[in-house]
């Protein structure tokens, strides 16, 4: 079985297995399954920001022909308290947010269910909303934890002396807005009842996790909770967890014994589905007149809604990123009237590296010092929080061949110094981190009659290139061309796994999937079923992160204050990389985004209705193909036995955290002008 | 969407005595149909305006160009007298909207979009164009980018269209079966105490053409810049056409609108008055867009509209006359 | 209600439709045919690109009564048969995608955009492509690959 001359499929530029389906639009995301006889429904929201419901009026809405239902507290069946009130939906007439879901109309044809939504009468008694994050908010307070489960404050020496004891100190205070996911599909469900059981095909990152949550929510067996999502449009984390409209499909197609679907508005995915906190965060860097960092505080405050706490670990990230004898990092929360926030793209280490890393660059230009050098002064021998080594950590080698790459030797510091007819021309660059995670996941393995091998995983391909990366690894682990694996995924009757989320999919589930396949090959024959629980309880203590850097030139329009970005470049450190094609496509998805947050996005707070009200795509910017001229990414070799039978860290995180610390790093080259306040509008640099 | 009833125009009078029945125009639909999902507009009754014999753009014996309402933004701004002649318009096309957006939109439903005001496009808020008399929640809330110039206590939205911001610098006339010639500026109208009007027509007044003058040399040398958040794909921030001709180093014909600024494609008149007869210099540039923003009356949040405007005036009028 | 004629990628279909269809639902709801996505529904990404009657347009802002008679191509008519189009191709290799939610809308609007080209006579440079398909939002970030896929086909 194993060929002597076969060529690993493991590191091999290999296009996505799904590429056909996808761009022939043979690939059916969970909105489009042929399924006979589906209604369609339609979510009403709350229009004020909290309060109660006083009456709802739905008859209108009922006398419209082809309408199967309207639901709301008045008539929805009871659920279980699951702790996620985002979830809890149709329970009370209470509101906690504006654009929550307060009703739902089933009918026959999307036309009809979109009219009736709009004819169901509500009445509210509103009370007074707060959604406002604001410095010095008198309702902070300390989250027992911050997300996961990482410890809300770590203190280590004494900052304030140790601030009083530097050279040269950097106190600044910096803010970064509130984010939408956004993904291109829009969360979408479409439930099934059958014999008692359930069946959703969901637009979720995870269908094992989806599964068990929505078996609590109904009081179900989870095994006769069935969740499928063979492709999914994005989540960059909002599609982590079920989300209303799962919870609204399964209850609406229980009430009209059919197969009902929903797919959310863009409108409705700026309430209902999590966004990235805004936030506030002191920095203060004290160094010696030679760049040596002497002490690192980090106060994070962030918002988080009345029915779930979500705290985000924005400091986490300055805990073990650069040396220093004082260090205190702390997160504080303000519960407020909106919706809840949760993960976006790698929540914590993005806004919080985001502070980090201007301050760092600020340091640099206090101490005049390159600020590549700075932080190669202030690399850690070990992990400075946890006082342990670090499995492989490359930032230096990133910082040091992205320099050469780029071009950044011999750059002068002085901002505002080069000129291009009407444009400021700068350069910047950041350091970027992310944990490298391992979560237990089952793979089954099975040999075929044609003399191929099928793998099951409950995996989620979000865009990622996951299913491609895992037969990959599956086929080297077999020994096979990958041609001969057939990879199966996105459906949660194949067992506990790992949510696409945290940079761990490919580890966690390549893990398993390498257990199955050799098992397999042990046994000669037939299915076997794999499990990593106890090698992930087992690995070591060491401290495991992927490290890189970004590189980024910028051009600022003098008369407008447009800012451009003619070069961007991201070196990684990553161990083993799965598949260079889809990761540097990886790579460059995160960066674009990083971009993003640094000149386009940014929810807009209503304050006097208390909804994000740039709530479409017009009004929300995302980058367009002419924001994104010449971006690259690279890694350095780095070779990590300590991580998984891979020897790969997660890559889909890493490419945004840091990215929009280089621009603006770059804008105050150009310019003089720093920004810390995100995103980096014009009207910061018009004059 | 609210149920309607659908029907083609047989031809521009049927369709004018439709329209005064209450009826609304459908031509390409990228706005209005917008709108009717968000419930902004729920007409009873849609006359498709766009199959009527409005589609040709056609070189007029006296050197201008009348150009049918039904001509769709693409074609329009590819036409190679419009590029030649009047490259302010061919600009302004194209740095509007987006590929397929330009290939259904039509010349006259540019013309006639509406705002693109948060509030007015979210029929759970207040909003005096929406619903005459509710309130103007963007005085006091989110307006960082509306009107800075013309603006009313009633509202403060901006037109929307890159086009008409290039047809006023251009002088240009629009044509309205039953009504005659309306020349630009003039379609539009400042909110004053009624903002839900967003132009001076009346109810069955429907837009057949639109004629340019024959180009003279400043409209040869015309430009279009606009800024918006991102670099391309989204309405302006800020936008200005100018055309400019110059008789030895002097500034003779100058003709400047402003878009992103006001209820209506702003013709700059103080500033061209004051760059008449003056030296093509910096210096006269600044001081003309001085002139025309000393009326700006900025609200919170948009004050940088001011200098944003003067710059990019001066930016362009420098470029022209270099 | 009111029925139209439509021919969709080379077939005919007459239909009785609502007529606060669009182009776009009719295509996913009516006809089964799911390639043309629904990103926004306000003609804000692109998702839903098609070429209708030979131009590149958003299915999404086309009531469907409005274009009786229309000739449409889906992304699902591309390709001849079992060989795909080059763009498909290009967009396979150059890993033009990730999530595949607004691919659909960039083929098509590629499509449209190339005879665009070809009929002004430009020449399509990195530059020339990125403006030119600024209409179709990637969230995943996947722009510089679809530039060098569509570069790719156009030389």
């Amino acid at each position: 079985m194993t060929g002597t001359t076969l060529t690993p499929a493991v590191g091999a530029p290999l296009s996505r297995i799904e590429g056909r389906e996808k761009v022939t639009g043979e690939a059916r995301y969970a909105y489009e399954q042929p399924i006979e006889g589906v209604a369609y429904a339609v979510a009403v929201t709350s229009t004020v920001a909290t309060g109660e419901i006083t009456r709802i009026d739905a008859s209108r809405a009922l006398a419209l022909r082809g309408v199967l239902a309207v639901i709301s507290h008045e008539n929805a069946p009871r659920l279980a308290e699951v702790g996620d009130g985002e979830l809890m939906l149709f329970q009370s007439p209470k509101v906690a947010y504006r654009g929550q879901i307060v009703a739902g109309v089933v009918a026959e044809s999307l036309q009809t269910a979109q009219e009736a939504a709009a004819a169901v009468a509500l009445d509210y008694d509103a009370a007074p909303h707060d959604v406002e994050l604001r410095p010095g908010h008198p309702r902070f307070y300390k989250p027992e934890k911050v997300n996961p489960s990482f410890p809300t404050d770590v203190a280590h020496g004494d900052l304030d002396a140790g601030l009083a004891a530097a050279d040269v100190v950097v106190d600044a205070t910096y803010t970064t807005q509130p984010i939408h996911n956004n993904p291109m599909e829009p969360h979408a469900s479409l439930a099934l009842w059958e014999d008692g059981g359930l069946t959703l095909y969901d637009a979720i990152q995870g269908t094992w996790r989806a599964h068990n949550d929505i078996a609590e929510l109904f009081e179900l067996d989870p095994e006769r909770v069935r969740v499928i999502s063979h492709h999914v449009g994005g989540g960059f984390g909002s599609k982590g967890t079920p989300r209303p409209q799962a919870v609204l499909a399964a209850i609406a197609a229980r009430i009209v014994e059919r197969p009902v679907k929903i797919a959310l508005t863009r409108r409705q995915l700026f309430s209902m589905v999590g966004y990235r906190t805004p936030t506030i965060q002191r920095m203060r860097l004290g160094a010696a007149r030679d760049g040596r960092l002497r002490a690192i505080g980090h106060d994070a405050f962030e918002q988080t809604s009345t029915i779930r706490e979500f705290a985000e670990q924005t400091t986490i990230a300055t805990r073990h990123m650069y040396a220093a004898p004082d260090r205190l990092t702390t997160h504080r929360l303000v519960a407020l009237d909106v919706p809840t926030p949760s993960w976006m793209r790698a929540p914590g280490e993005c806004p919080g590296m985001f502070a980090l890393e201007s301050a760092m660059d600020e340091l640099a230009v206090a101490c005049e010092i390159d600020p590549i050098e700075l932080r190669i002064a202030n690399e850690p021998a070990e992990d400075p929080e946890k006082g342990i080594p670090f499995s492989s950590r490359s930032l230096v080698a990133c910082l040091r061949e992205g320099a050469e790459r780029f071009g950044w030797t011999g750059r002068d510091p002085t901002p505002g110094a080069r000129r291009d007819g009407r444009w400021l021309v700068g350069t910047g660059v950041a350091a970027s981190t992310y944990p490298t995670y391992r979560s237990p996941s089952q793979a089954t393995a099975r040999i075929d009659a044609d003399g191929g091998f099928t793998v099951q995983i409950a995996a989620a391909d979000i865009g990622t290139g996951a299913r491609t990366a895992l037969t990959q690894i599956a086929a080297d682990a077999l020994g096979v061309d990958a041609e001969r694996v057939r990879m199966e995924i996105g459906d949660s009757r194949f067992g506990q796994a790992a949510l696409a989320g945290g940079s761990m999919g490919t580890a966690s589930w390549g893990s398993a999937v390498v257990k199955a396949c050799k098992a397999l090959l042990d046994q000669g024959e037939g299915e076997v079923i794999a499990d990593t629980a106890k090698e992930v309880k087992a690995l070591s203590k060491l401290s495991r992160h992927a490290f890189g850097a970004q590189f980024v030139e910028v051009r600022v329009d003098t008369a407008s204050g447009e800012v451009r970005l003619p070069r961007v470049l991201g070196v990684f450190g990553v161990g083993r990389v799965i598949n260079p094609k889809t990761a540097r496509s990886q790579f460059i998805g995160g960066m674009t985004m990083g971009i993003s947050m640094a000149l386009h996005e940014e929810s807009v707070m209503d304050r006097e209705f208390g909804d994000y009200l740039n709530h479409d795509l017009a009004q929300y910017h995302v980058p367009v193909s002419a924001d994104i001229q010449e971006i690259d990414a690279a890694w350095v070799e780095e070779h990590d036995d300590e991580l998984n039978p891979m020897g790969s860290k997660g890559i889909g995180e890493i490419g945004i955290v840091g990215t929009a610390a280089a621009v603006a790093n770059a804008v105050f080259h150009a310019t003089g002008t720093r920004v810390r306040d995100l995103p980096i509008r014009l009207d910061r640099l018009v004059s | 969407m609210k149920a309607f009833a659908y029907e083609r125009a047989a031809d521009a009078a049927g369709a004018a005595a439709a329209g005064a029945h209450g009826a609304t125009y459908l031509a390409g639909g990228t706005n209005l149909v917008d709108l009717m999902k968000l419930g902004v507009e729920t007409p009873d009754r849609l006359v498709d305006v766009a199959g009527l014999p409005h589609d040709a753009i056609e070189e007029l014996s006296g050197g201008g160009l009348r150009i049918g309402a039904a001509v769709s933004n693409a074609d329009l701004a590819l036409h190679p007298v419009v590029r030649e002649r009047y490259p302010v318009l061919s600009q302004a096309l194209l740095a509007g909207a987006s590929g397929q957006l330009r290939n259904l939109a039509t010349v006259g439903g540019n013309l006639l979009q509406r705002t693109r005001c948060s509030y007015f496009q979210d029929v759970t808020k207040p909003c005096n164009k929406r619903r005459p008399g509710s309130g103007c929640p963007a005085r006091e809330g989110e307006h960082h980018n509306l009107a800075i110039l013309g603006q009313s206590e009633h509202c403060v939205a901006t037109h929307p269209s890159d086009m008409a911001v290039a047809l006023t610098a251009l002088g240009a006339t629009v044509h309205v079966h039953g009504k005659g010639a309306v020349p630009m500026p003039g379609l539009h109208r400042l909110p004053g105490e009624h903002p839900e009007r967003d132009t001076n027509l009346a109810p069955g007044d429907l837009i057949t053409a639109i004629e340019l003058p024959s180009p003279d040399a400043a409209a040869v040398r015309s430009a279009y810049r606009k800024v918006r958040e991102r670099a391309s794909y989204s309405f302006a921030i800020v936008s200005v056409a100018a055309a400019v001709s110059l008789r030895d180093g002097v500034i003779d014909e100058c003709r400047i609108a402003l878009g992103g600024v006001a209820h209506v494609p702003w013709r700059a008149t103080e500033a061209e008055a004051a760059l008449k007869g003056a030296a093509a210099s910096e210096q006269s540039f600044t001081a003309a867009a001085g002139a025309e923003l000393a009326h700006a009356q900025p609200l919170r949040d948009n004050a940088y509209k001011v200098p944003l405007t003067r710059n990019v005036l001066v930016s362009l009028l420098s470029e022209l006359c270099a | 209600m009111a029925e139209i004629a439509l021919r969709i990628n080379g077939e005919e279909h007459r239909l009785e439709i609502d007529v606060r269809t669009t182009l776009l639902d009719l295509l996913r709801e009516n006809l089964g045919l799911t390639g043309a996505k629904k990103g926004c529904d306000h003609g804000q990404c692109g998702a839903c690109t098609v070429l209708l009657d030979g131009r590149r347009a958003n299915a999404c802002l086309a009531l469907a009564v409005a274009h009786d008679g229309a000739e449409i191509v889906t992304v699902e008519g591309l390709a001849a048969g079992d060989d795909l189009h080059p763009l498909q191709a290009a967009f396979v290799e150059h890993d033009a995608f990730q999530c595949g939610y607004c691919t659909p809308g960039q083929l098509c609007s590629a499509a449209g955009m190339l005879a665009e080209a070809e009929a002004e006579g430009v020449t399509l440079d990195a530059a020339e492509i990125r403006e030119r398909m600024s209409g179709n939002l990637c969230r995943c970030g996947a722009y510089p690959n679809i530039v060098a896929a569509i570069a790719d086909v156009a030389s």
